[in-house]
């Protein structure tokens, strides 16, 4: 049977919009066969070379564990320390950039034309674009980072050689309580506010146009169309999916692997479970079997219920901490540290001439390169499921309440637990390794078994949401952009995943070195999302005309 | 004794359900019946469309030839899911309650040891609407 439809041009999305006429047809370049049972959809070279390339790394990272590990090392300084000046300098054009768009006309352009309503309602939306972006960061830094900044920044200064030795964000603030506090908070706020979203929405924004309104596949090399035209479709187009590829499944496994050390380290402090590989390998599978069982019921069916699920689980943990802790001083400074914020932020965005270089080096020029290279993943992940919505909207729903949300948390838990050492002079949490510093903070709180018992469920549920919209991603990649591949791909993926995180869970430095190499992608990745922000422009530009 | 016969059809891959399509037309002249033909596809570009709007014309025009190939009266039914592929059961089955079908006419494949595991879609579909449905298998 050939019943081909006749050729008629394409209709516009739903309302205006303005298709980009190109001869390519979605999936030309796929090889669907079958392997035993499983039925395969996949991008021919990009599949293949992913996944090979991944393998030859891994074996690289097991065979030569010292030259591997010096290598990426040596990578990870040169590129945070070299380009500190290019990382906070780009991030604070992505922020420009997003808030232009919020205020020009262009922000009025819907995405999937002018007609189209959004696919999924608020709550859904904001519990996937949490479980995806920086769910688990959030779990982990929460406590950590303002009691990091504080204690750097009450110890004051210190140089060699003109140099600065000490960690303190800015002129620190020696001896100061009040000073180094609000200091701490306008410096996380900073790492986890409008920067990071930014990021993420700066990618995102450009596959969603580029897909929704222009007719492109949902794959990342879409977003290059305006520079390179059709040259997207061939070996341009191919490098730029698989580079993605390949920051999207170190970054999920290397995190993975470095997680389940951590949710090891939780468990120990609570239930008394041995610290040791083999737990860590079993909460790793137990992860990726949960991650599959989400995977197989899909986008619907298990990310976006498993992401609800955590997105209530975190807002009961958020409120009982404020009502446990010191609820008045906690909103009070909840204001308070966003007024910091935006006082210190000129000086903390500043990317030349910074005399706090380890803080500029070592903190934010790291955190940028580290949410760039996870961007492909996340920004592909939220362009996905943010159909149906303005371009303003989607900026200020993406940039403004995550960033409050984010605000809202550090300001909670690190209000909470900045409390305890300056209030009560109780530093359990101060002084203990990161992966324990919720739990230490929780334990001064009542109810310490729940609430813990609540923070390990989190901790393992995020993963699994990180693990199982990553591989619907990677898939969607490698799938030349579809989405209707065949599911035993992405099972693949999601197994590829766990099985990559557990390999360099055991060998001696992988998950660290790779883990480097996966954060020095970001800066090639900067140069895309510079890029990304012109096509964008350019994009909307043409969808008003 | 069947007034609206649902197939359902991936129109990126026709050949394979030409039995399933044979059948529900024949049938359709049997009991002078509709066929309604289902795609379930995704807002996002894909294979056969680039906006839901192209899909939408394609499957209207695919069952305008159907109609004339088969000498029956047709419709079209697109219905698009934020996963296509881990979604198409539910789909499907919501597609034979909003059409008014009263049988269901699918392609599937043999039993398999997987289906064990992994159910085909017939099969789901089979357990889970409310009006007869029948199973072509190749």
């Amino acid at each position: 049977m050939s019943e081909e439809t006749p050729d008629t041009g394409i209709p516009q999305p739903e309302g205006n919009a303005d298709l980009i006429d190109t001869d390519y047809e979605i999936g030309q370049d796929n090889i669907e066969t079958q392997i035993g049972p499983f039925g395969l959809d996949i991008h021919n070279p990009v599949f293949l070379i992913s996944g090979m390339a991944i393998v030859a790394f891994v074996f690289y990272a097991l065979a030569l564990p010292e030259q591997s590990g010096e290598l990426f090392s040596w990578l990870f300084s040169s590129v945070t320390k070299g380009f500190d000046w290019f990382f906070i300098g780009s991030a604070n054009i992505f922020v420009l950039f997003c808030l232009l768009l919020i205020v020009l006309p262009v922000g009025s352009v819907r995405l999937g034309g002018s007609e189209a309503t959004p696919d999924y309602g608020y709550i859904g939306w904001f519990a996937m674009l949490f479980a995806a972006g920086m769910g688990i960061g959030l779990m982990f830094y929460g406590v950590s980072e303002p009691m990091s900044h504080f204690a750097s920044s009450l110890g004051g200064t210190a140089s060699e050689g003109g140099v600065r030795t000490d960690w303190a964000p800015l002129g620190g603030a020696a001896g100061d309580n009040e000073a180094a506090t609000r200091l701490a908070f306008a410096a996380t706020i900073y790492h986890w506010g409008l920067h990071p979203w930014a990021i993420y929405a700066v990618v995102a924004l450009a596959l969603a146009l580029f897909s929704y309104n222009k007719g492109l596949p949902l794959t990342i090399r879409s977003a290059f169309y305006p520079i390179l035209g059709e040259r997207i479709w061939g070996w341009p187009g191919h490098i730029i999916d698989i580079l993605a590829v390949f920051a999207t499944l170190f970054g999920l496994a290397t995190s993975l692997g470095f997680g389940a050390t951590q949710a090891n380290a939780g468990l120990n402090e609570l239930f008394g479970v041995p610290i040791g590989a083999t737990t860590e390998v079993i909460l790793i599978t137990l992860i990726t079997a949960v991650a599959l069982i989400s995977v197989i019921r899909g986008l619907d069916g298990g990310v976006k219920v498993l992401s609800e699920i955590n997105m209530g689980l975190a807002f009961l943990l958020l409120i009982f901490v404020l009502i446990a802790g010191p609820t008045a001083a906690i909103l009070t400074g909840f204001v308070d540290y966003l007024g910091a914020y935006l006082q210190y932020l000129p000086a903390l965005s500043n990317p030349v001439g910074r005399e706090d270089v380890n803080f500029s080096q070592g903190w934010t020029s790291f955190y940028w390169a580290w949410w760039i290279s996870w961007s492909p993943f996340v920004g592909m992940f939220i362009a996905r499921v943010s159909r149906g919505r303005t371009v303003r909207e989607f900026i200020i729903c993406v940039l403004l309440i995550p960033s409050l949300v984010c605000v809202l948390w550090m300001s909670v838990f690190g209000g909470v637990a900045i409390q305890q050492v300056v209030q009560d002079g109780y530093t359990a949490a101060q002084n203990a390794p990161l992966e324990l510093k919720l739990f230490k903070m929780l334990d001064a709180l009542p109810l310490t078994q729940i609430t813990s018992l609540i923070g390990i469920v989190l901790v393992i549920v995020f993963f699994v949401t990180s693990s199982d919209s990553g591989s619907l991603v990677i898939d969607t990649i490698t799938a030349g952009g579809k989405v209707d591949a065949p599911v035993p791909q992405r099972v693949f993926w999601c197994i590829f995943e766990g099985a990559v995180a557990i390999v360099l869970l055991l060998s001696v430095g992988g998950l660290q070195s790779l883990q480097s190499m996966v954060i020095s992608t970001g800066l090639p990745f900067t140069v895309v999302l510079l890029i990304m922000c012109w096509a964008i422009f350019k994009g909307l530009l043409a969808e008003k005309s | 004794m069947f007034n609206k016969i649902m197939t359902p059809v991936d129109l990126a891959h026709l050949t394979e359900q030409r039995a399933a399509l044979e059948h529900a037309a024949a049938l359709a002249k049997l009991y002078g019946a509709t066929v309604v033909y289902v795609g379930v596809s995704t807002n996002i570009p894909s294979a056969m469309a680039h906006t839901p709007a192209e899909f939408k014309d394609k499957l209207n025009s695919f069952a305008t030839e159907q109609a004339k190939l088969h000498g029956v009266t047709t419709e079209a039914d697109a219905e698009f899911s934020h996963d296509p592929r881990t979604d198409l059961d539910d789909c499907l089955v919501e597609a034979a309650v909003k059409t008014n079908a009263d049988m269901i006419v699918m392609q599937s494949h043999m039993p398999k040891a997987l289906d064990f595991f992994w159910p085909s879609n017939g099969s789901k579909v089979a357990e889970h609407a409310k009006c007869s449905v029948t199973l072509v298998r190749s």
